[in-house]
């Protein structure tokens, strides 16, 4: 009963600071969920973070789905959703409901302005605690290397590929290259 | 009748938006003009509104949609709806997964897509930073945000050097929100 609260509290207050999308909020899973609480390990987010990314539906939704389900089964999951939507549904309700003019307070906008600046450094952040963890073999520092790339043309050389699409190639250059080191040591084995 | 409308309407975006929350305004742009329950400077403000405040916005577009037509209620189940595809499909790739994670060929493709979205993450963090600066292409150089970006990159990255402690996100969102409040105020 007691990890069901948990698990609600954690993913509440995740909810609550999650700002300018689902990236941003690795950082904070990553320090709450894996750090602190050890729900579940680094492979394991980096694991949810590609499924999320390549599945429907908030990235924050499936990552609290997913530790809740681990941690507690179908109650957990329930618990840990619930959580992460309840403040933001509050806030949203309250502000459709009562404040015309939210957006054009001016301590709003800059207090806004503000968290911006931490939503990028926090996004870095998570890319680079994936970096430090990865394996650094000349392989995986190639593919990283070949994203990057990749998504530098995307974004500012108007190459119009979605995410998805990136996601898929990079699956089967995954599948290629173990196909490939596969066939390389079948015929080590040979000789 | 417009609860069911709601649940249908949302459930399609929770089902059709794959890639985070910018895939899905399009596709929210789309039920709610076919619904004709908005019109563009509603929808406009609602988007703003959904962007800057916490929680996932895919979520928050939903909630303020629903509560806006049908009250309490019409935001409960818009936001349901949206939710619900994300929550089973999890659910079932969890129970799953378990029986093919040791797979080597889903291992061979997790290993690429693990690559991939690390270069996806790097990138849109590191274009976020650039563009908060004012130093993408076409625009003016914003020093005082340049300042802040400096400052706080310090503290947060810093601390975990000098102090072998990292600075807990949620301290650094407060206090971003908080220069910002003093700085860009001035």
């Amino acid at each position: 009963m007691f990890i069901l609260f948990e698990l609600f509290i954690t993913f509440a207050k995740i909810g609550m600071f999650t700002f300018g999308g689902g990236y941003a909020m690795i950082s904070l899973i990553e320090n709450t969920c894996v750090e602190n609480k050890k729900w579940i390990t680094h492979d394991e987010m980096m694991t949810i973070t590609v499924i999320a990314e390549s599945t429907p539906g908030p990235i924050a939704i499936n990552c609290a789905t997913y530790v809740g389900y681990k941690r507690g089964k179908l109650l957990g999951a329930i618990a840990a959703t619930i959580g992460m939507v309840v403040p933001s549904f509050f806030i949203i309700f309250f502000i459709s409901r009562i404040f015309d003019h939210f957006l054009e307070n001016i301590y709003v906008v800059n207090a806004l302005k503000g968290i911006k600046i931490a939503v990028g450094i926090l996004i870095v952040d998570a890319a680079i605690k994936m970096i430090q963890k990865m394996k650094k073999t000349a392989l995986q520092i190639g593919m990283v290397s070949l994203a990057v790339i990749s998504m530098i043309l995307i974004k500012y050389f108007a190459f119009n590929i979605s995410s998805m699409v990136l996601l898929m190639v990079f699956a089967i250059i995954g599948l290629s290259v173990f196909a490939i080191e596969n066939r390389i040591y079948g015929e080590d084995t040979k000789e | 009748m417009i609860y069911l409308n709601l649940f249908i309407g949302f459930m399609e975006v929770g089902l059709l938006s794959f890639g985070g929350a910018y895939a899905a305004i399009p596709l929210i742009k789309e039920v709610v003009m076919a619904y004709g329950w908005m019109d563009d400077e509603m929808l406009a403000y609602m988007i703003a509104i959904s962007e800057s405040t916490p929680g996932p916005i895919m979520v928050n577009m939903p909630t303020y949609v629903g509560s806006e037509k049908a009250g309490m209620l019409g935001a409960l189940i818009a936001t349901a709806a949206v939710v619900l595809p994300a929550f089973i499909i999890i659910l079932l790739i969890m129970v799953v997964l378990n029986k093919f994670i040791q797979n080597r060929f889903v291992k061979a493709a997790l290993g690429g897509l693990k690559a991939c979205i690390i270069g996806i993450i790097l990138v849109t963090g590191l274009s976020m930073m650039i563009k908060n600066c004012g130093l993408a292409f076409n625009d003016r150089p914003d020093i005082i945000s340049l300042g802040l970006t400096c400052v706080f990159s310090l503290v947060y990255f810093g601390s975990r050097i000098i102090v072998k402690k990292r600075m807990h996100p949620i301290l650094l969102i407060c206090l971003s929100a908080f220069a910002g409040i003093v700085v860009y105020s001035l």
